[in-house]
């Protein structure tokens, strides 16, 4: 592999973004715009080089005879050695995940630079108050995000870990005058910190007990010299879980701490994939420009927890608790964010809490996979539906950004019927919701369906809770489709202004990635990402095996999405009283899900009334008022006795003489009694 | 002879500097007088640094290189004994660096412009003597020479309550010299053998090992209190916040960046390098101490409104973690409490320099007072939010590595009270975020909040200059750290350490 | 009858507390100065007694005396300088009342 090509990858976006960030105010605007949009699509270019060398050179430096992908290091430079073993690198590695994921982030930042060069100016041509600084954090993150999926251990991912979670601070906060954004912004920072914190324990545990940071050394191979405590191997996994009987790691409160580090690394990817109840952030999230939230919010970023346990998928199926506790987090959100969705008025809140229950059903996947049903086909469908979810959601994110920009409302009640004036963004909105809701031949159905398939592997009962799931899905995404699109006329306020289509810059995205949501389902996944390499399928017959499907499982899930349509459909095409009907038959449950089930006040109330005045304020006073106050009071007393003893200091000497005498006599009284 | 060793210019450089002083007779000649000295000690201490590389490739394993040694008083045996490893010079140069962006931070200082420097320059004496001495009563003597500038730094040039600060701060420091000085002659009367000379070199006391258990049981945590009250452990800490709040923009800045780490690195230098056995059996009651303080002053700097005092509060918990690495009596951990010294020294001083600036422009220090300042004063709030990114760990800059290479190291304590602590430890770089952001969204961000504020102007010269420099070495130390943790790590293979049974 | 060590010693012993006395209890300091003079008469006295029958045959006593009487006249005469200039200051020569210095 070409170590040139893969340090450009990172290079280029660091380099615009210290570029744009040092010398961006004294550019003008359109060339900041075009400089980074171009330094993205080199990006693009290169990014593809790789990531089809990889898939389909057939080299054997990536591909065995038997059609075993491999992982191969490109480079792996020494950062920080903390000991003998534990030592950070800075690398690339190029394996199935990793090389999808350099086609799906370049795809989207492309398309995202290229798009807000439309987006971030108004209708008179004039750019936006910090559009230098937007595209800088735009390359800020992107480097970011690459370095986080080629990382080759799993301390450079938390650095990149950290470091998209930075640009996404600066991005959400980008208009920093509105206290909004800058709320959010904080919030969406704090609660991934927080997440980071359960992380970073994760890893210390993970890396006490192997010896080892490195990601090739704690899947693949044993790691050698290192106090070893789980040994992991391809070829062994089946035989791991009578190893650890055997070898029995040390357990805290029960459970292995195998399974503790597992959890907390999970809860590092529950912060970052917005997972219950570490999901309030992503909400406020898009309070930042809609392109952000297309890139970050819905298609890349906020897919690194999915990417994190992914990759150490090895080690999660050694622990099928960890795996349970993934899937029980990953169901109860996704039907917790589908509920939440069906009531929301702003649509990129809907799209927001979509984002969740879709991420939701890649953890579902991987946490009811195992390697022994299907070949470990959840994994296989989680990133699958990665991939077909960040080109079909990024579409709907740019599409309802085309259509903020032509309205000025994130509200759909201000939108309602504009299918006649924005044809463009109408045909690539309904195939983004077609893709989503799982009808086939669009993207989401064959994801959908290959996770629908791993749930049923596993238990009927995550089967059921998911397709209802995808019913929900059906219907909330068609209720948005039809609240902008039909419901009645648009009601135009001033005739010189009608809503239209936008510029090529902001169409031209739209309609690349609704093309890629029509095909995307065809890519034969099976044989290029898989939990250990091998194909699914026959390897030999790439094509053939083109759609693996399990019409059973398919026919049903095709058949709930369809109903979900339907009802959408009657509900909402036509104005009609039923969905208040509906409402107000259901109060308390419409009021719960209206108010995302209340966990924002919960939130604010835990830091506001607890941590600030029940933690931060006492021991601030404390502080203040005893640890200070033992100080003061120190000097206090010191000066006090200082002014007490002041008198015997009188300067008369006479007095010094009377106290000489009688101490003299008493001297010479006692020695006189003693010698007696 | 005394002027071959390059390490006495490192005390000659302040004093030539002090005579230039007294003769300067324009505010032009003394900002002259004091960038030509800090620079002429940055570059000293950079060359130093690179011969020091040179001398240990060329394989020389002394503990300390450049060593040299002069009787100053013979009956009590005291030296002027000089000599430096890696740590001394990584101190060496963030002082000097720090001295340099000080003195850019008070170009403008009033009145008295001479005196202020004068003092600034003596104190930067007794710091830069203190990081060259091996000999403990030299070393005891610069820490003092180091000290007692700050009570008329203070209570000359400083603001708001600054009487009663300059005098709690002085006082405080002195209790703890008080506690240092018995600690360190008690140490002079165990460093040899019965029947040897005694010695205050620090290098042959070590050698000698001879201080009993029992008294070291003593004398540990005399020093150790002793160094710890510069290095703001808890409860000793409350100097910190009224003195900073008071202090003016440069000796804030040396005082946290430069005169906390004297504590750190005594802590480290004489009582845990001299009395191991000590170390490792109290060690625990410090750690209690310093991993309360490492929340404590986190949960504290959350609720505070003037931004000097939340960053003093920062600064407790900072310090607080670099003594809590130390105790952790590895090397990876020493390691990182090294690097969190110079990180935190640098992001300080930078916080500290930046925070003067803005308060020399609005007037007050209240972030309830103040809002929008992105808009007005973009360079800075720029720098304040780097500075912010630095103290709350974000890869790249400083912070990060250091709390890393500490966590990592205190981790590798496997027992149940040394996890506890450092997982408590490791929750404050959530609170740290919390209160880091909280500043930046109340202070820079959002809608302007006095009309005022408007008509202000974005940094000067010496100020972008003053700053760019912090910045420049935070990003130095964040993107290129394996060099620093290479240079501090050697420093802790003497066989000192393996008595000790480290790793 | 023999003239014996304690006809000497008795002597300066009530002069020695008669000084004391005035010492203490005289406010005038002329007064205070002349009884601090009668201590020191007592202890010269003493100085010679012991000399001359401890040590008969040496002189260090008797040199001893001489030196005191000597340093007491040079004494007596900067007491008395510094009572009249305070005396000049004040208008008076109570040392109860001199308080000035202290402050």
């Amino acid at each position: 592999m070409n170590t040139t090509i893969a340090i450009f990858i990172l290079a280029i976006p660091l380099f615009m973004f210290l570029l744009l960030g040092l010398c961006g105010k004294k550019m003008s605007h359109p060339l900041a715009g075009i400089l980074g949009t171009c330094g993205m699509g080199a990006v693009l270019v290169l990014s593809y080089i790789t990531a089809f060398t990889y898939f389909f050179s057939g080299s054997p430096e990536f591909i065995t005879e038997a059609g075993e992908r491999l992982q191969v290091v490109v480079f792996n430079q020494t950062w920080l050695q903390f000991t003998d073993t534990l030592i950070i690198k800075l690398g690339f590695l190029l394996d199935p995940i990793s090389a999808m994921m350099l086609i799906v982030i370049p795809t989207i930042s492309f398309m995202v630079h290229l798009y807000s060069l439309g987006y971030m100016r108004d209708h008179h041509g004039v750019y936006e108050h910090g559009f230098q600084r937007f595209y800088a954090f735009l390359s800020l993150f992107s480097f970011s995000m690459l370095g986080l999926v080629v990382a080759t251990n799993i301390f450079q991912m938390y650095i990149f870990w950290e470091l998209v979670g930075a640009s996404s601070y600066l991005l959400i906060g980008f208009y920093y005058k509105k206290p909004s954004a800058v709320s959010a912004s904080k919030k969406a920072f704090i609660v991934t910190r927080f997440a980071d914190l359960g992380f970073l324990i994760g890893i210390l545990i993970l890396s006490f007990y192997t010896g080892t940071f490195d990601f090739m050394q704690l899947t693949s191979t044993p790691v050698e010299g290192a106090q070893n405590i789980f040994h992991v191997s391809a070829d062994t996994a089946m035989g791991v879980k009578e190893w650890i009987a055997a070898n029995p790691a040390p357990t805290f409160m029960g459970a292995s701490v195998l399974t503790w580090a597992l959890v907390l690394i999970f809860m590092g990817g529950m912060g970052k994939s917005a997972m219950m109840p570490l999901h309030i952030w992503l909400p406020d999230a898009m309070e930042g420009p809609t392109p952000v939230s297309a890139l970050i919010h819905a298609a890349t970023m906020v897919v690194a927890g999915v990417y994190l346990v992914a990759r150490l998928f090895p080690l999660y199926i050694m622990e099928e608790a960890a795996l349970n506790f993934i899937t029980v987090v990953g169901a109860v959100t996704a039907f917790y964010a589908a509920m939440v969705a069906c009531t929301q008025v702003d649509i990129k809140r809907v799209l927001a809490f979509s984002t969740i229950s879709q991420i939701a059903f890649m953890m579902v996947s991987l946490g009811v996979a195992r390697p022994d049903f299907h070949h470990g086909i959840g994994y296989m469908a989680s990133m699958f539906h990665l991939f077909t979810h960040a080109m079909f959601k990024a579409l709907l994110f740019l599409g309802a950004g085309a259509l903020i920009h032509a309205i000025g409302s994130n509200d759909y009640t201000a939108m309602h019927g504009l299918r006649k004036y924005m044809p463009i963004t109408h045909i690539t909105f309904l195939i983004g919701c077609l893709a989503i809701a799982g009808i086939i031949p669009f993207a989401g159905f064959f994801s959908k369906d290959e996770i629908l398939t791993a749930c049923f592997g596993n238990s009927v009962v995550w089967y059921v809770i998911m397709s209802c799931v995808a019913g929900l899905t059906a219907f909330y995404m068609f209720r948005l489709y039809y609240l902008i699109f039909w419901w009645k006329e648009h009601k135009i306020h001033d005739p010189h202004h009608t809503p239209h289509d936008q510029p090529w810059t902001m169409t031209l995205p739209l309609v690349i990635l609704a093309a890629i949501s029509c095909v995307a389902g065809f890519v034969p996944f099976g044989n290029l990402v898989t939990w250990n390499g091998e194909p699914m399928f026959d390897h030999a017959n790439f094509w053939t095996n083109l759609v693996h499907l399990d019409w059973g499982v398919a026919g049903i899930s095709l058949g709930v999405s369809v109903i979900g349509i339907a009802l959408a459909t009657v509900m909402y095409r036509k104005e009609n009283p039923l969905p208040d009907k509906l409402s107000n038959a259901l109060p308390t449950l419409w009021d719960w899900c209206y108010h995302r089930f209340y966990w924002d006040e919960l939130y604010m109330f835990v830091t506001h009334k607890i941590i600030f005045n029940c933690i931060s304020r006492p021991i601030a006073w404390f502080d203040r008022h005893i640890i200070d106050g033992a100080m003061d009071g120190l000097a206090y007393v010191t000066n006090k006795a200082s002014y007490a003893i002041k008198g015997l200091q009188s300067g008369k000497v006479q007095m010094y003489v009377w106290i000489y005498l009688i101490g003299a006599l008493l001297l010479g009284l006692i020695t006189g009694l003693c010698l007696m | 002879m005394l002027f071959c060793n390059p390490l006495i210019y490192f005390v000659v450089i302040p004093l030539v500097m002090l005579a230039c002083l007294a003769l300067c007779r324009n505010i032009k000649q003394i900002r002259a007088v004091a960038v030509v000295g800090s620079l002429a000690l940055t570059a000293l201490s950079i060359w130093l640094l690179c011969d020091y590389l040179a001398q240990r490739a060329a394989g020389v394993d002394a503990p300390m290189l450049f060593t040299g040694s002069w009787s100053w008083f013979g009956p009590l045996n005291i030296n002027l004994a000089v000599g430096v490893d890696g740590i001394s010079i990584a101190m060496l140069i963030l002082s000097s660096i720090i001295l340099l962006t000080g003195s850019f931070a008070s170009w403008k200082i009033e009145p008295h412009t001479k005196d202020f420097f004068l003092w600034l320059i003596l104190l930067s004496t007794g710091v830069f003597g203190f990081f060259i001495s091996i000999d403990l009563f030299t070393m005891f003597m610069f820490y003092e020479v180091a000290l007692i500038p700050m009570y008329l730094l203070i209570g000359v040039w400083g603001s708001g309550n600054k009487n009663y600060s300059a005098m709690k701060l002085t006082l405080m420091l002195m209790g703890g010299s008080a506690f240092l000085m018995l600690g360190l002659i008690g140490i002079y009367y165990h460093s040899a053998p019965a029947g040897q000379t005694l010695t205050w070199n620090l290098l042959e006391i070590a050698q000698n090992a001879s201080i009993e258990r029992g008294w070291q049981y003593f004398l540990f945590p005399m020093t150790f209190v002793g160094f710890g009250v510069l290095g703001a452990m808890f409860p000793f800490h409350t100097w910190s916040p009224d003195g900073h709040a008071s202090a003016p923009t440069a000796v804030s800045m040396l005082h946290a960046g430069v005169l906390m780490k004297l504590g750190g690195y005594g802590c480290f230098r004489v009582a845990i390098y001299l009395m191991p056995e000590a170390a490792q059996e109290l060690a625990w009651i410090f750690l209690i101490l310093t991993g309360v303080s490492v929340v404590y002053g986190a949960f504290s700097a959350c609720v505070q409104t003037d931004l000097k005092y939340i960053n003093a509060y920062s600064s407790v918990s900072h310090c607080g973690l670099v003594l809590f690495a130390i105790l952790m009596l590895n090397t990876t951990a020493m390691t990182g409490a090294i690097m969190q010294m110079l990180s935190h020294g640098l992001m300080t001083a930078l916080f500290f320099a930046l925070i003067g600036m803005i308060y020399g422009r609005t007037h007050t220090r209240d972030i309830r007072l103040m809002g929008g300042l992105m808009k007005i004063m973009p360079f800075l709030a720029v720098c304040y939010v780097i500075a912010g990114f630095a103290s709350l760990g974000l890869p790249g800059l400083s912070g990060f590595v250091a709390e890393m290479t500490i966590f990592v190291g205190s981790f590798e304590q496997s027992d149940f009270f040394h996890r506890a602590f450092t997982i408590v430890a490791c929750c404050s770089i959530v609170i740290t975020a919390v209160y880091i952001l909280r500043v930046v969204g109340k202070l820079l961000l959002g809608a302007v909040q006095d009309e005022h504020h408007l008509q202000l102007t974005d940094a000067t010269w010496w100020e972008r200059t003053s700053t760019v420099t912090l910045i420049l070495s935070v990003a130095a130390i964040g993107c290129f750290p394996n060099f620093f943790a290479d240079l501090i790590r050697f420093t802790f293979s003497p066989a000192i350490f393996a008595a000790l049974g480290m790793n | 009858m023999d003239l014996t060590v304690i006809w000497y010693i008795v002597p300066s012993l009530i002069m020695f507390c008669c000084g004391i006395y005035g010492f203490i209890t005289r406010k005038n300091m002329i007064a205070m100065l002349i009884s601090l003079e009668l201590m020191l008469n007592a202890v010269d006295i003493n100085f010679v007694v012991f000399n001359r029958y401890l040590f008969p045959g040496q002189l260090e006593g008797m040199f001893f005396t001489l030196f005191a009487i000597a340093i007491a006249a040079a004494e007596t005469a900067l007491a008395i300088a510094i009572i009249i200039n305070v005396y000049r200051w004040a208008k008076h020569i109570d040392a109860s009342d001199i308080t000035q210095m202290k402050h």
